[in-house]
């Protein structure tokens, strides 16, 4: 697999918000959020990226800038060779119908006024306008069926759903156009526990059917475990370590995924204590204002003088893993 | 597949959209239905009131004309039910011509409002950016106008018309909907099923009318049953001071307005049948868009 070339390849990616300090005057500039500062990575077919960060690290906003969904200030999102972000809109338009997303809140994701027949159908007609109505009804049937829930619901609204038929509904529209990209933001964040597995194998079982790649964005490392082939951490808008999930689980690099790693209960106490990296008290930085050289300085424990000078570049340490840091 | 085709011959089930939900809570509201009840009387009484008399609103009558203070009341002998006017005309006829502008000002008022007001406001807010402050800034700057002086200006200057008044209600009725729908529309664009939308490569005017405009709808029907009301007694105080429709034409504020006139001579029907069906539709408008405001947003009671 590793002989294939990558389905998407993102390069230095940065997304910065304008804020307004309060009670700004009009004229003065505003200041820039880092949201998402520097990011690569490559995404092969088939394959699982799991990203996982605290709240406010910029997962959402990484996701969204790849699907051109907030404008990026810079960087390359390259798809199948072609640079999304330098597309037009109607060339942007054309991929749309390769990538699609899942949201967080899987109610809020569905229109409340729709039936779900035509949400799931919504996708399909956008990009296909000719198709008859009895094969969007067709194909909207099979797409639900798919995902476990009865086609003859097609007449209910979303509100007469729980939340993990609401993800299936939201995870039915995004297969009906079978792109090769999903992204799964935080897909079960806001699921009771034993439906949060369920989604999870239902999210497997048709990326295995139907060899989507996935990225899948979570909170915290236990979820993204199970699914991902490989997994990005990022703090801060910067990436501080992508591996091999094994890898990352077995012996991870960078100082804040061994605390993330040691915040995830682990069955084996041994090797619970082997991990034992605690973050210092210190709150997380505002991205507004982030600390120079390795964002990450002010909350490590291993915190040494360069690393408030220069910005530790993420680099390869064998085995698949790659971590951003001066000291280990 | 076998699973599908088992499906497929089930029966299709039915769902309960939310307008479902919202109408079956506004039929348990008691004053809700009363007051629905009771728009629908006046409108019947205006748009079929005519047929009921043999007199117009126009016509003079001549038996009764001199003695209007002592032989003009309400009679069922003379035909005119609710009495004559101060010039002799049936009172009966001119309430239900009067009801007919009245009702026609206010519910023109309120669709323009619903019409322009909702697409502008969701417009704005939805692209937002410059062209959102463009636009905003346009409704501040119109609302800034005290379009009342203006109105009145306008009427004097090019002579009271119905068409004057129509004009003048459509260049302020939508402002106030442009802002409400704006900032509705803020807050449901970072809704997800938007930016799947979005995402999906739904054109930007389809996603305004497709997802946007009906998940406002609640908010813009609510406040456009309010706005009749002020629009009816926007006209109504034109009319009281003399600068409304033009005669014979009447509507309910010029009504008032004559018979207020003529109260110190003891002819109180003249005042009372206008001023009683001005306010049972006024308070009716109120309780039926409170009753809508209940049942479509039941969260907010
Ligand atoms: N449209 C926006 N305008 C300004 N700032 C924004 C915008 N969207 C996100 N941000 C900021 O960018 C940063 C990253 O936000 P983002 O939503 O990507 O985080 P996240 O990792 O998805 O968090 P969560 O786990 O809570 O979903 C946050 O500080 C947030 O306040
Ligand atoms: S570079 Fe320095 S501060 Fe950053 S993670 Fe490594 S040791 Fe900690
Ligand atoms: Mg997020």
């Amino acid at each position: 697999m590793n002989a294939q070339s990558p389905l998407l390849s993102v390069r230095d990616l940065k997304v910065w918000f304008d804020i307004k300090p309060k009670g700004a005057m009009p004229w003065t500039s505003p200041d820039k959020l880092k949201a998402v500062d520097g990011v690569d990575f490559d995404l092969m077919p088939g394959e699982t990226l799991g990203i996982v960060g605290e709240s406010g690290c910029g997962k959402s906003t990484l996701a969204r800038a790849i699907m051109r969904m907030v404008p990026a200030e810079g960087g390359t999102v390259l798809w199948l060779g072609d640079d999304l972000l330098s597309l037009n809109k109607q060339g942007m338009r054309e991929h749309r119908k390769e990538m699609q997303m899942i949201f967080q809140d899987p109610l809020a994701s569905l229109n409340p006024r729709m039936t779900i027949g035509q949400i799931v159908a919504e996708p399909l007609k956008t990009h296909y306008p000719d198709v008859s109505k009895a094969e969007v009804k067709t194909r909207v049937r099979e797409v639900l069926d798919r995902v476990g829930i009865l086609p003859n619901m097609i007449n209910r609204y979303p509100h007469e759903f729980s939340g993990g038929q609401c993800q299936r509904i939201g995870i039915a529209r995004a297969l009906i156009l079978r792109p090769q990209l999903i992204i799964c933001d935080e897909p079960v964040s806001a699921l009771d526990v034993s439906i949060q597995a369920q989604v999870i194998n239902l999210l497997m079982d048709i990326q295995q059917e139907m060899g989507l790649s996935l990225i899948f964005i979570a909170h915290d490392l236990s979820v993204v475990k199970h699914i991902s082939t490989r997994v990005m951490v990022l703090y801060l808008g910067n990436v501080v370590e992508i591996s091999e999930a094994e890898q990352l689980y077995r012996a991870p690099g960078h100082p804040y995924t061994q605390a993330l790693i040691s915040a995830v209960p682990i069955p084996d106490p041994k090797a619970h204590a082997e991990n034992e990296v605690m973050l210092l008290d210190a709150d997380l930085p505002s991205p507004l204002n982030p600390p120079s050289g390795c964002v990450f300085r002010t909350r490590c424990p291993l915190a040494e003088k360069v690393c408030a000078e220069t910005k530790p570049p993420l680099t390869d340490r064998g085995n698949g893993q790659q971590v951003a840091c001066h000291v280990i | 597949m076998t699973h599908v085709t088992n499906v497929e011959t089930a029966e299709v089930v039915k769902g309960r959209s939310l307008w479902q939900d919202a109408r079956a809570r506004f039929f348990r509201n008691k004053a809700a239905v009363a007051s629905m009840i009771v728009l629908i009387l006046v409108s019947l009484f205006a748009l079929f009131g005519g047929m009921l008399t043999p007199w117009s609103n126009e016509e003079i009558d001549w038996n009764l004309m001199g003695d209007v203070r002592t032989l003009g009341g309400p009679s069922f002998e003379t035909k005119h039910y609710f009495g004559l006017d101060p010039l002799g005309r049936d009172l009966y006829a001119r309430v239900v011509q009067g009801t007919q502008i009245s009702l026609m000002i206010g519910i023109v008022g309120a669709l323009i409002s619903v019409i322009v007001g909702t697409l502008y406001g969701a417009t704005a807010g939805f692209i937002g950016g410059r062209l959102d402050n463009i636009m905003m800034r346009i409704v501040d700057i119109l609302m800034a106008i005290p379009y009342m002086f203006v109105l009145i200006l306008l009427l004097v200057v090019f002579g009271r018309s119905i068409f004057m008044l129509f004009v003048g209600i459509g260049l302020i009725s939508w402002l106030d909907m442009a802002r409400i729908a704006r900032g509705q529309t803020l807050s449901i664009k970072n809704k997800e099923f938007v930016e799947a939308a979005i995402a999906t490569g739904v054109s930007t005017p389809k996603i305004i009318i497709r997802h946007i405009v009906p998940n406002l709808l609640g908010v813009v029907i609510v406040y456009a049953t309010l706005l009749v009301p002020s629009m009816i007694m926007f006209e109504s105080f034109i009319s009281f001071l003399g600068l409304g429709v033009q005669e014979p034409l009447t509507s309910w504020g010029a009504l008032i307005n004559e018979g207020a006139g003529q109260m110190r001579y003891g002819t109180l029907w003249m005042l009372g049948f206008p001023l009683f069906f001005f306010l049972i539709s006024l308070f009716a408008f109120f309780f039926f868009g409170d009753g809508l405001r209940d049942a479509l947003d039941p969260k907010d009671r």
